[in-house]
């Protein structure tokens, strides 16, 4: 029993290093992108572009400053409350849909119009409901992040093993069972996909709504560097909402979801891993 | 062969059974009986409705008509495919029924390992998903799958179609020895006549249209007792001599005599 343990524990410390290991190829990628940027520095001055160290510079200098931090925090509990919402009403409405034909008949048209308006008009539509409160940034991350996740989880379900249900039937598998145990960990692979894209969504859409409707954040304080013409203290507050993003993503998002995927990752051939 | 006619107490009992799908009526009106402990092999061209038959006695599909009592304690199924689940491994999908049973943890864990023990699966194949595996392996496992929750009748839906001729025969194998061993009835679908004259104690022969049951054989001897020269003669007598195979051989071109 002990040695099970821990070889299931070498395990887990070789897939866990494996993704560290794999972090080099996203740092050399950065790299590449930071020497892009310090080209363009380099051609267009300090004005237009400053130079990635000096934005890192910046970025460093307002993240001492404990005030900065209440900012960031203020966006990313906005963010992380739309998206909780938009993944739970997502998740849900995608599932219903996903199992009943009739339901899925219905949310299209509903999800076409939801998609067609532009997130510019649901942040005016808040202000107007909400005035310049939380209620106006997590409506607009709702609306904006909920269509990405109902589709991928509508997706997951509707393309569900039916063999697999029939045999847990046989096996006398009651409907909540064969749902629990099939039909959600089917589902789960789409789910992950989405959740990433939809966080990424309410990030960006929570910046934008904090910006327009001046309700402080991230947002609030990239509009007063515009205000300033500081682009120094823009990018770096840029660059902040982006670190806070990819910390999400690799901290959770992706341990999560690869260790949903080991059965696809163990038909890949040695090597190509990832 | 008196196992039909001993009276003892059917495992499983269909009677009057029909379905349609969508309008169309693919069995009407099915009799059939199963005794305890036997292994009966359900023949037919294929599209004859063998396969919903099987559903339907399992549970997996509900008849629009008739009636299906099973007297036996709890069956298990194993399909054409293996139908194993892509995420979990050999030895979760080994134990997926009996954690449907509610068992603890440990106890699943030692069961599915017996039973994988039972159909010659290797013990290192055990953490290996469904993708890692070979055709007959994730058959192995399937089977395996059925005998974990000890059942006392098995469904076979055409098991065995898609793995070749002797991996096909060391399954049945198998299945004979399991059968033997653990002393389960079973209802075995197959197009194949050898396949069913060397497995069952009886075969049973579906009317080609699903309008009942067009007659039934009883095979002399025991399942596994039986030589291959006497399966030929069996099969190539019921072929020949045998009206009741006659309209098989005509429709079924599939079947491999």
């Amino acid at each position: 029993m002990t040695t099970v343990r821990a070889d299931a524990l070498l395990d887990r410390l070789g897939r866990v290093g494996q993704f560290l290991w794999s972090g080099w190829a996203g740092l050399a990628g950065l790299a590449l992108f930071a020497a892009l940027w310090q080209a363009g520095h380099e051609r267009y001055g300090d004005f237009i572009l400053p130079a990635p160290l000096a934005t890192l510079a910046a970025g460093l200098t307002i993240a001492a400053d404990p005030a900065a931090w209440e900012l960031a925090g203020q966006t990313t509990l906005r963010a992380v409350e739309g998206f909780a919402l938009a993944a739970l009403a997502g998740a849900a409405g995608g599932l219903a849909a996903g199992y009943s034909p009739a339901t899925m008949r219905l949310a299209r048209p509903i999800l076409t119009v939801l998609l067609g308006v532009p997130p510019i008009a649901w942040i005016v539509l808040a202000m107007i409901w909400f005035g310049s409160t939380d209620g106006t940034i997590i409506t607009t991350v709702l609306v904006a992040a909920t269509p990405v996740v109902f589709v991928g989880v509508a997706e997951g379900a509707v393309t569900r093993d039916r063999g697999l249900d029939d045999m847990a039937r046989a096996f006398g598998a009651g409907p909540l069972t064969r749902l629990t145990t099939l039909g959600l960990r089917h589902v789960a692979a789409f789910l992950f996909p989405a959740l990433t894209v939809a966080l990424g969504s309410a990030f960006k859409v929570a910046v934008m709504a904090e910006l327009l409707a001046n309700t402080g954040g991230i947002g609030g304080a990239l509009a007063a560097a515009r205000a300033n013409l500081d682009v120094a203290e823009a990018l770096a507050w840029v660059l902040i909402a982006v670190t806070g993003l990819i910390v999400v993503e690799y901290t959770l998002v992706h341990p999560i979801r690869s260790e949903f995927e080991r059965w696809r990752n163990a038909a890949r051939p040695w090597g190509v891993k990832r | 062969m008196t196992r039909e006619t001993t009276g003892a107490a059917p495992s499983l009992t269909l009677s009057g059974i029909g379905h349609a799908y969508l309008g169309r009526t693919v069995l009407d009106a099915v009799d059939l009986s199963l005794a305890a402990g036997e292994v009966a092999a359900l023949v037919g061209p294929s599209g004859c409705g063998k396969s919903t038959l099987a559903h339907i006695a399992a549970g997996v599909v509900e008849p629009s008509r008739g009636r299906v009592a099973r007297r036996y304690r709890r069956h298990g199924m194993v399909f054409q495919d293996p139908r194993l689940l892509p995420w979990a491994t050999a030895r979760a999908n080994i134990a997926y029924p009996l954690r449907l049973l509610g068992l603890p943890r440990a106890e699943r864990r030692e069961r599915a390992e017996e039973a994988a023990k039972r159909v010659a699966l290797d013990r290192a194949d055990l953490d290996k998903f469904p993708v890692e595996l070979s055709g007959g392996m994730r058959q192995r496992a399937a089977i395996a799958r059925a005998l974990a929750i000890d059942p006392d009748f098995i469904y076979f839906d055409e098991p065995f179609t898609a793995l070749d001729v002797a991996l096909k025969r060391r399954m049945q194998d198998l299945v004979i020895e399991a059968a033997r061993g653990a002393r389960f009835g079973a209802l075995f679908i197959t197009h194949d006549l050898m396949e069913a004259v060397r497995i069952a104690h009886r075969v049973v022969v579906m009317d080609a249209q699903g309008r009942g049951i067009a007659g039934t054989r009883a095979v002399p001897g025991e399942p596994g007792g039986r030589d291959d020269g006497t399966v030929y003669r069996l099969v190539a007598g019921f072929l020949t001599d045998d009206p009741l195979f006659r309209h098989i051989h005509d429709i079924d071109e599939r079947r491999t005599p």
